[in-house]
């Protein structure tokens, strides 16, 4: 449900950028998601479709890439993918870790008009 | 024509943070951010810290609910400044809501201000407000696997309170794997297990809370 707020500050950004570069229309734009964020696309998408209307924006195509959870172990300095219910390292099963990936959440590029 | 532009979407939303946690400097209060699921215990984990407080720190406490001012009502009986933040079905709270409820509070005569977030353990990890620390209450009944559930919330915490552990004998809630779970994903977090009803654990978190205190 933060997709709303999350959308409408996105939509801000966009808007004063495409502003900023005199466009006429954004065609596209790209998102960089984290899985850990709980974003989701589709909500994002939804409320995206609404608060654009009548805007620089309107129309333009929303483009997601997902940055998977990922892990550096301090035991082992491996990284790796983070398990739905497992958080161990897979290669030395040390619990020790630190969070290397997934808490994106910004706008990567615009295309415009 | 292509404009690279990598701006975090939440940028606005932190400027008004560190704004506010400009304004929590200038008046020095410490502010902790308190969230958690519905019903994990977030009332009484700040009614039971003001009470051992009382004398020893000045509180003041913002109720942020999605609607209703019970929460207020009841913490108003504490004898503490108390504001209700409504946020109108948002389901956190954010840094310009936080602001909005600032000019209500005697910032002056506070030292500490416990921020009651919207009890949600997705949203609000998201949201910077200014806040010093951000506690997290996970209740036993919500049950040891909430971590996997919502591993942001758990890797964002400084403190978690484990609450109502009075009720441990009932459950199948295993504390050291979920003290352990945490601990694996973040080293530098302080966890507290408490009640609430028996008052087990509470002197703990105080005492290291005013430690904290003194030490920003």
């Amino acid at each position: 449900m933060h997709e709303l707020a999350i959308t409408q500050s996105m939509l801000d950004l966009v808007l004063k950028q495409a502003e900023e570069a005199e466009a006429e229309k954004v065609g596209k734009i790209n998102l960089v998601l984290g899985e850990m964020t709980g974003v989701v696309g589709r909500c994002v998408q939804f409320y995206f479709d609404f608060l654009s209307k009548g805007t620089l924006a309107e129309g333009a195509a929303l483009n997601f890439k997902v940055i998977l959870t990922t892990a550096k172990c301090q035991n082992c300095h491996k990284e790796f993918e983070l398990g739905e219910f497992d958080w161990t390292c897979p290669h030395c099963q040390s619990n020790n870790i630190e969070i290397t990936g997934g808490k994106e959440l910004f706008v990567e590029s615009i295309e415009v008009d | 024509m292509e404009i690279k532009v990598v701006k975090n979407i939440l940028g606005a939303n932190d400027q008004i943070a560190g704004k506010n946690r400009q304004l929590f400097d200038s008046n020095q209060v410490f502010v902790v951010n308190v969230m958690a699921s519905p019903g994990a215990g977030k009332t009484s984990v700040i009614m039971e810290t003001i009470k051992r407080l009382k004398g020893k720190t000045r509180v003041g406490v913002v109720e942020g609910d999605i609607s209703s001012s019970l929460d207020a009502e009841a913490i108003g009986k504490e004898d503490v400044p108390v504001v209700q933040i409504n946020t109108g079905g948002e389901c956190h709270l954010d840094a310009s809501m936080t602001a909005s409820a600032l000019g209500d509070l005697p910032l002056n005569d506070i030292d500490l201000l416990l921020i009651e977030n919207v009890g949600n353990l997705v949203c609000p990890a998201e949201f910077r407000i200014g806040e010093d620390i951000r506690i997290l209450i996970a209740s036993t009944p919500e049950g040891d696997d909430k971590p996997f559930k919502y591993p942001l919330m758990f890797h964002e915490a400084d403190v978690v309170l484990i609450n109502k552990i009075d009720l441990l004998p009932y459950l199948k809630f295993d504390v050291n794997a979920f003290t352990q779970t945490i601990r694996g994903i973040n080293q530098k977090v302080k966890i507290f297990p408490v009640s609430c009803t028996t008052g087990e654990g509470i002197e703990e978190w105080v005492s290291w809370l005013l430690g904290r205190m003194e030490k920003s």
